[in-house]
C-alpha cells in the first residue's frame, strides 16, 4: 500500500530539473563562447580554462573532504565557476594567479559562507574582482601573440597584437567607430577576455538557456534595456545606435547579463525582484562605464547588485492568493 | 594568581581586545597594512592606555558618577595629545604613517572600555597592569595582522622584502585584505580554543565575563562580574528583608487587632458585669 499511496505536502508538481542538470545546461550554453575563445586566442586560452576548472573542482573537493561535508563536486557548480572565471581572464594571464583566483572563488566566496546556495555573491565574479584588485596589470593586459584565429580572421600577418579592448578605445576616443568595427565586435574578433569577445556565441548560448527555461527573460532584458536607456541619455554620443551596439557587443555585458547575473543563488527569486535587480544592474553598469575610471563595469555592477538581493527580495515578496487588498496588520 | 599577572594574562590572551573582544576595529583594520605600522599603533595605544588607566584609577573617587564619561575622555585626550606631540618630535615617519589614527585613539573603545569597566573601580597598580595587558594584547593582534598582510601583499617582513614584486597580492594591503586576515586569525584563535566567551558552551568561571552570553549584562571583567553578583545578592537580601518586614508588620497589625478585640470583649464583659 505504501508504495501506491504517497502522501506529502505541496508542491506536487515534479520536474526533472536538478542542480546538476541546470549546471550542465549552463556549461553547454557556454561552450560556443569558450570554443570561440580558444579559436580566437589559441591554445593558451584552453590551458587557462582547464587550469581554472580543475583547480576549482579540486579545491571544492579538498575543502569538503577536510571539513567532513557531503561531497557535491559532481553537481558541476565548481566546474562552472572555474569556466566562468577563465572566460573572465585575459588569455595571457599567469597560470599561478588563475589558480589563486580559483581557490579564492571556491573557498572564500563560496565554501566559507556555506557552499552552493549560501554564497552571497557570484564566486567567479568575486574572484575576478579579487584578481582585478590584486593583479591589475596582468588583468588588463590584453596582448595575445598566439592569437591564431584572430590573425586569420583579421586577414593580417601579425606577430603580436597588443592593445586595449575596443571598449577602452571607445572610452578614450582613440578609435573611430564604424559599423564594420561593430560587426567585428559582434563576431568577437577583437581583444578582450577569453569568453567576452563574441557576442554572437554568447547569444547562441543564451538562446539555448532561454529555450530550456533555465533562465528567465526578466533579468537580462531589464538589464540590457535599462543600460540602453541610460547610455542613450548619459553616454555623450546622443541618440547614436552605433555606439550603443558597440557598448552591447564590447566588454562583458552579454556574458554578464545572460550568464552571471542570472545565477540562481545570487539573484532574486521573486519576479518583481528580478525586474528591480535588472534595472539596478543596468544603472550601475551605465554609471561605471560612463563615469568610472575604467572602461568596464559589469563585474562590479553584478557583485554590488548581488549584495542588494536580500533587500530587493524583502520588498518584493508576492502577495499570496486570496490576500490581495489586505494590508499588513489590518 | 597574583592580580597583576592575572591582569596581564587577561589582556593578552583571555580577553584579547582584537581577537576575542573585537574592540578598536577601526585602527585594527586601517593601519595594519604593514607590521611596523601595527606595532607602532599598538605601542602608542598601550602607552595611552596605561597612563589613562592610572590617572582614572587615581581620580576614581573624585570624579562624580554622572559626568564620568566626559571626565574620562578629557583625561584620555590629554595623554593622546602628549603622545602625538612626542611622536611628531621623535618618530615623524611613524606619525606620518599612522596619520589621523593617532588623534582617533581618543575614541578607541578599548581605552574608554577599560576606564569604565576596570580603572574606575580598582586600585592604581592593578589598573596599570590592566592597561599594560590590554595594550600588549592589542599590540600583539595588530602586529600579527600587519605581518600577515605585509608578507602576502608586499612580500616583506618589517620592511625587509624577500618576495619579488611580481608575486605580491595587492589585495591584502588594501581594506578587504584587512577584513580577511582579521577573520582568519580570529578563526585560528577560536580553533586553538583559548577559552573565551566565543568558544565556551556553558558558564565557565575562568572566563572573566562568565561565558554565558545568554545572560550577559554587557560587562566584561572579573571585577564587574563580582560587582554585578554582589549587586544582585544585595537586591535579593533587600527584597527578603522587605518581605520579612512586611510580614512582621502584618503580624503586628494582626496582633494589635486581636488585642483590641480582646480588650473590647473584656470591656464589654466588664460593662456587662457592671450592668448586672
Amino acid at each position: 500500500m505504501s508504495n501506491l499511496l504517497n502522501i506529502s505536502s505541496s508542491p506536487h508538481v515534479r520536474s526533472k530539473t536538478s542542480t546538476k542538470s541546470i549546471m550542465y545546461d549552463v556549461l553547454l550554453a557556454l561552450a560556443p563562447a569558450a570554443l570561440f575563445g580558444i579559436f580566437n586566442f589559441g591554445i593558451r586560452a584552453l590551458v587557462l580554462i582547464v587550469v581554472c576548472m580543475v583547480s576549482c573542482v579540486l579545491s571544492e573537493y579538498i575543502w569538503q573532504k577536510a571539513m567532513g561535508l557531503p561531497l557535491t563536486v559532481s553537481d558541476g557548480s565548481a566546474a562552472l565557476t572555474g569556466l566562468f572565471l577563465a572566460l573572465n581572464l585575459s588569455s595571457k594571464f599567469p597560470i599561478w594567479m588563475a589558480i589563486i583566483g580559483s581557490v579564492f572563488a571556491i573557498i572564500i566566496v563560496k565554501q566559507l559562507f556555506g557552499g552552493l546556495g549560501q554564497n552571497f555573491m557570484n564566486p567567479a565574479l568575486g574572484a575576478r574582482c579579487f584578481l582585478m584588485i590584486s593583479f591589475a596589470g596582468q588583468m588588463t593586459s590584453f596582448a595575445y601573440d598566439k592569437a591564431v584565429g584572430l590573425k586569420y580572421l583579421s586577414g593580417k600577418q601579425l606577430d603580436a597584437i597588443s592593445g586595449a579592448t575596443p571598449l577602452a578605445m571607445i572610452k578614450d576616443g582613440s578609435m573611430n567607430l564604424d559599423w564594420a568595427q561593430v560587426l567585428k565586435m559582434f563576431l568577437g574578433t577583437t581583444g578582450g577576455t577569453i569568453g567576452e569577445t563574441s557576442a554572437l556565441c554568447l547569444l547562441i548560448g543564451a538562446a539555448y538557456l532561454l529555450i530550456r527555461k533555465v533562465i528567465s527573460w526578466r533579468i537580462p532584458v531589464c538589464y540590457l534595456a535599462t543600460f540602453a536607456v541610460f547610455y542613450l541619455i548619459f553616454g555623450g554620443h546622443g541618440f547614436n545606435l552605433m555606439y550603443l551596439a558597440a557598448e552591447f557587443c564590447g566588454g562583458g555585458l552579454m556574458l554578464g547579463a545572460f550568464f552571471m547575473a542570472t545565477d540562481y543563488v545570487t539573484s532574486p527569486i521573486t519576479p518583481k525582484g528580478q525586474i528591480v535587480f535588472g534595472i539596478l544592474l543596468g544603472v550601475l553598469t551605465g554609471i561605471f562605464r560612463i563615469f568610472g575610471a575604467s572602461a568596464e563595469g559589469v563585474s562590479y555592477a553584478i557583485i554590488i547588485s548581488n549584495l542588494m538581493v536580500p533587500l530587493i527580495e524583502k520588498v518584493t515578496i508576492p502577495v499570496p492568493f486570496g490576500k490581495e487588498g489586505i494590508k499588513d496588520g489590518k | 594568581m597574583n592580580s597583576c599577572t592575572e591582569r596581564l594574562k587577561n589582556g593578552i590572551i583571555t580577553e584579547n581586545p582584537t581577537f576575542v573582544m573585537m574592540l578598536g576595529m577601526c585602527p585594527t583594520l586601517a593601519v595594519t597594512s604593514s607590521a611596523v605600522n601595527g606595532l607602532g599603533m599598538g605601542l602608542t595605544t598601550t602607552a595611552v592606555l596605561i597612563l589613562s588607566n592610572v590617572f582614572i584609577s587615581l581620580l576614581r573617587k573624585v570624579i562624580p558618577d554622572k559626568v564620568r564619561i566626559p571626565a574620562f575622555i578629557v583625561i584620555v585626550a590629554t595623554f593622546v595629545t602628549l603622545i602625538q606631540l612626542l611622536l611628531q618630535a621623535y618618530l615623524p615617519s611613524l606619525n606620518k604613517a599612522l596619520g589621523v589614527y593617532i588623534p582617533l585613539i581618543v575614541v578607541n573603545c578599548i581605552i574608554l572600555g577599560r576606564a569604565e569597566a576596570y580603572a574606575s573601580k580598582n586600585p592604581v597598580l592593578p589598573s596599570a597592569f590592566d592597561g599594560l595587558g590590554m595594550g600588549l594584547g592589542f599590540t600583539f593582534g595588530l602586529t600579527c595582522i600587519g605581518i600577515c598582510r605585509e608578507i602576502l601583499g608586499a612580500g616583506a617582513i618589517f620592511g625587509h622584502q624577500f618576495i619579488p614584486d611580481d608575486y605580491h597580492i595587492t589585495f591584502f594591503v588594501l581594506a578587504p585584505g584587512a577584513f580577511l586576515v582579521l577573520s582568519f586569525l580570529t578563526a585560528i584563535q577560536n580553533k586553538l580554543k583559548m577559552p573565551s566567551a566565543t568558544n565556551v558552551d556553558n558558564a565557565d568561571s575562568n572566563i572573566a565575563c562568565g561565558g554565558n552570553c545568554a545572560s550577559c549584562v554587557g560587562n566584561c571583567s572579573v571585577a564587574n562580574k563580582g560587582l554585578v553578583e554582589a549587586e544582585r545578592a544585595a537586591e535579593k537580601a533587600a527584597a527578603a528583608k522587605a518581605k520579612a518586614e512586611a510580614a512582621a508588620k502584618a503580624k503586628a497589625a494582626k496582633e494589635a487587632k486581636a488585642k483590641a478585640e480582646a480588650e473590647a470583649k473584656a470591656k464589654e464583659a466588664a460593662s456587662d458585669g457592671k450592668e448586672d
